[in-house]
């Protein structure tokens, strides 16, 4: 009988109670199903609901704390021997145990008789029947593993026993309670309303456990390298620890980094704003319906593209264009032909970012202008205004809170964007203003620091952490901002 | 002999009314939206320096009429007009008319207030900014003064012109919109129910305000309201079903159409 199966019971329980308080409320209203406050269906879900919920409620409790008191008891059953080892040797032996006992359930008795008496060594006879043990097997091991057995079969039983008298008590009580004036319906929706509450808590509490778990680890990296030489810190040269060379410390400079990030955000962002903004404005106050409906959902695509494959775009196509473009131009300027632009550099992340983001400034933007209403741009047009000079002075003026609201919201993608630039920004930690050269980001540097086979306990990758909840921090401001200004001009036409 | 008595006042009437010139003709005016057509061959003439009513029925046609008169209609996609509008005898469907010189002479205030979200100020120097009519601050300035004096909020907002125009109230709005299409000096201004949303206050402002434009400006305001009709034209004309029912004197509209439809619409027999 494991949870599952017991779980199942219930279920069907759970079902038979919704038959049956069904059933009972028709009896109860005498053919005049008006005389109920609650449809019989209402009255099914609220038995169900009492017959399901506690008893879950219950095995879930069960599930979780009987192990740990099982482990509790025989790991104090062990001998003096063990005990007096060590927490860690204590520890091993209880794994040890454990083997044992799932072992212990595949013999049969006369194999467990010779075991006992000491004429089979317990290793090899677990080992012919496909339970590897990690240790030779001591002889308190079986003793152990049969109070594990036993005290495992009959916590499962009582488990078993408790859990589904609850459920039948549950459903009992319930089906007792049908009244015609019993308000059913409103049990079951205030139910719903917790489980909807507990789905929407689920999500947040996950977003407070990553924040927490980023945390704590960057908080170990701090320990061993003071914040200000991570946050000011002009240089990054982490080093990789050479294993027992305590000396080769490491630089984490943060500023080279956050540098490279924002500038090639800045690149993104300088040939995606317009290209986007341009493509709004043509798709929500000229394009015909018919090429609406075509040209936007295939700007849409790019966005469903992932960003790994306009990594190879950037790496095998544009990269390698404007280095031989660079080098064709200066070959004409000054005859010697010298690309000036590397394959991997600032300009080709920012370009490729640029093209990622553009259906987002565009879609955004578009859904947004849409949402000015219809009468201003009719004031617009019967006082003689062009259909241009209506979305120069008064859509996008009306629109701008919310544009802006939007390229943050593409700028924060932009900052935290990361296989583009993996692919095609380099992995030169530098500050410097040429865009033809390689610089790296944040992100760029936490896969770097965590790829290959890391010990997780020194600067060099705990560093990644660090890294990730700075990024974090700057994204969340600004996304933080930017709904604060799109719900702000929302509300201006609500 | 009493009989002889009211044509002989009819037609003193006709011939009072035959001595205005027209400002704008309609002849053989039709409107489809794709394959519904919404208005029969509608002839229907708009004197100069009247206020001319279209009353009817909700979805008769008559803000469909209106909107062709300054070619708003343009701005819906699956709209087509055949027929012809002349403007001072000038074909405004003609292809050599710039619409957006035709919206100058023809202006328009909507039915829901639609400020633009500025201040006031540049709320009514939005027209003659776009169309070049005042060179100067001073003479900006003198355009605002005089249409908002024109529109009656000059006293109501002088000392705020430079808050937002959507901070007005309903009422004032409407007046911003009626001062901003005055501030372009059109010869004609189309009224789409300018006073369904306001209450009845401001409703009697606007209304003295028409009365007062029409020395100035030739008037097409469409309205639900029989009583504004009276109040504030000189001619109506009654829609229904996408034609042009009757077309008259306001005052013999009122006490003695020429229709039946007419008389059972103004006694509210249906509507």
């Amino acid at each position: 009988m494991n949870a599952p199966f017991i779980l199942l019971l219930v279920l069907i329980v759970g079902l038979v109670a919704y038959l049956a308080g069904r059933s009972r409320a028709f009896a109860t209203s005498n053919g005049k199903l008006s005389i109920l406050h609650s449809l019989p269906g209402y009255h099914g879900m609220y038995a169900a609901i009492c017959a399901v919920i506690p008893a879950a409620i219950i095995l879930a409790i069960w599930a979780l704390a009987a192990p740990a008191y099982i482990d509790g008891s025989v790991r104090g059953a062990l001998p003096e021997a063990v005990h007096s080892q060590g927490a860690a040797t204590t520890e091993l032996a209880l794994g040890q145990v454990k083997s044992v006992a799932n072992g212990l359930k595949l013999l049969d008795e006369a194999e467990l008789a010779a075991l006992n008496n000491g004429s089979a060594n317990l290793r090899d006879v677990l080992a012919a029947k496909g339970v590897p043990l990690a240790g030779a097997g001591e002889a308190y091991m079986i003793k152990s593993a049969e109070q594990f057995n036993s005290m495992t079969s009959t916590s499962h039983i009582l488990m078993a026993v408790a859990v589904l008298v609850i459920a039948v008590a549950g459903a009992i009580l319930a089906l007792r309670g049908i009244t015609a004036p019993f308000r059913a319906r409103n049990q079951v929706e205030r139910v719903m309303l917790w489980a909807l509450m507990l789905a929407s808590s689920i999500a947040i509490l996950t977003t407070i456990g990553i924040v927490g778990s980023m945390l704590s680890e960057a908080i170990r990296f701090f320990n061993s390298v003071s914040p200000a030489s991570f946050f000011f810190g002009t240089v990054w040269d982490p080093r990789f620890a050479a294993a027992g060379s305590e000396a080769t410390q490491g630089q984490f400079g943060l500023l080279p980094l956050l540098a490279g990030t924002l500038y090639i955000a800045f690149v993104a962002m300088l040939f995606a704003v317009p290209i986007g903004l341009f493509a709004a404005i043509y798709m929500s106050e000229y394009a015909q319906p018919a090429v609406r409906s075509i040209a936007k959902p295939l700007l849409e695509i790019l966005a469903g593209i992932p960003t790994i494959v306009y990594g190879f775009f950037a790496l095998v196509t544009v990269g390698p264009f404007l280095r031989d473009i660079s080098a064709q131009l200066n070959g004409l300027v000054t005859g010697s032909y010298v690309s000036f632009i590397q394959a991997q550099s600032v300009l080709t992340a920012g370009i490729v970012m640029g093209i990622m983001l553009i259906p987002f400034v565009s879609s955004l933007s578009d859904d947004i202008i849409t949402q000015v209403p219809r009468a201003l741009r009719d004031g617009s047009l019967g006082l003689g205004a062009t259909r241009s000079e209506t979305i120069k002075k008064v859509v996008l003026p009306a629109a701008l809170p919310g544009i802006v609201g939007a390229l943050l919201l593409t700028a924060s993608r932009a900052v935290g964007e990361t296989m583009i630039v993996v692919l095609a920004a380099g992995v030169a930690a530098r500050m410097q203003l040429n865009p033809f050269e390689a610089m790296t980001t944040v992100t760029v540097k936490i896969v770097n620091q965590l790829t290959g086979d890391l010990e997780f306990n020194s600067p060099q990758t705990l560093v990644a952490f660090a890294l990730g909840i700075t990024l974090f921090c700057i994204t969340l401001c600004l996304n933080i901002y930017a709904l604060y200004i799109v719900r702000k001009y929302r509300e201006q036409y609500e | 002999m009493n009989m002889m008595s009211e044509a002989a006042v009819e037609k003193a009437l006709d011939q009072k009314m035959n001595t205005v010139p027209f400002k704008m003709i309609g002849k053989d005016v039709s409107v489809y939206y794709g394959e519904k057509r919404a208005l029969f061959d509608v002839n229907l003439n708009v004197r100069e320096n009247t206020v001319t009513a279209l009353i009817g029925p909700s979805g008769c046609g008559k803000s469909t009429f209106l909107r062709t008169l300054n070619r708003m209609n343009d701005t819906i996609d699956s709209c087509r007009v055949t027929g012809k509008i002349t403007l001072d005898e000038g074909d405004i469907y003609d292809p050599s008319i710039d619409v957006v010189e035709l919206r100058a002479r023809v202006g328009m205030v909507f039915q829901k207030p639609n400020p633009f979200p500025k201040s006031i100020y540049e709320n009514v120097t939005y027209g003659p900014k776009i169309h070049g009519l005042a060179r100067t601050k001073a003479e900006l300035d003198q355009v605002v003064e005089s249409s908002l004096q024109k529109a009656g909020l000059w006293n109501e907002v002088k000392d705020r012109l430079h808050e937002s125009g959507t901070g007005l109230s309903g009422g004032q709005q409407q007046r911003l919109c009626i001062a901003r299409a005055v501030a372009v000096s059109p010869e004609v201004i189309l009224m789409d129910e300018p006073c369904s949303a306001l209450d009845p206050i401001a409703t009697a402002k606007v209304e003295e305000l028409i009365h007062e434009l029409r020395t100035n400006f030739t008037i097409v305001i469409v309205t639900h309201s029989m009583q504004q009709a009276a109040r504030v034209s000189q001619r109506t004309a009654m829609f229904h079903l996408g034609n042009l029912v009757e077309e008259n004197d306001t005052d013999k509209m009122f006490t003695n159409p020429d229709d039946q439809r007419t008389q059972d619409y103004i006694m509210g027999r249906f509507g």
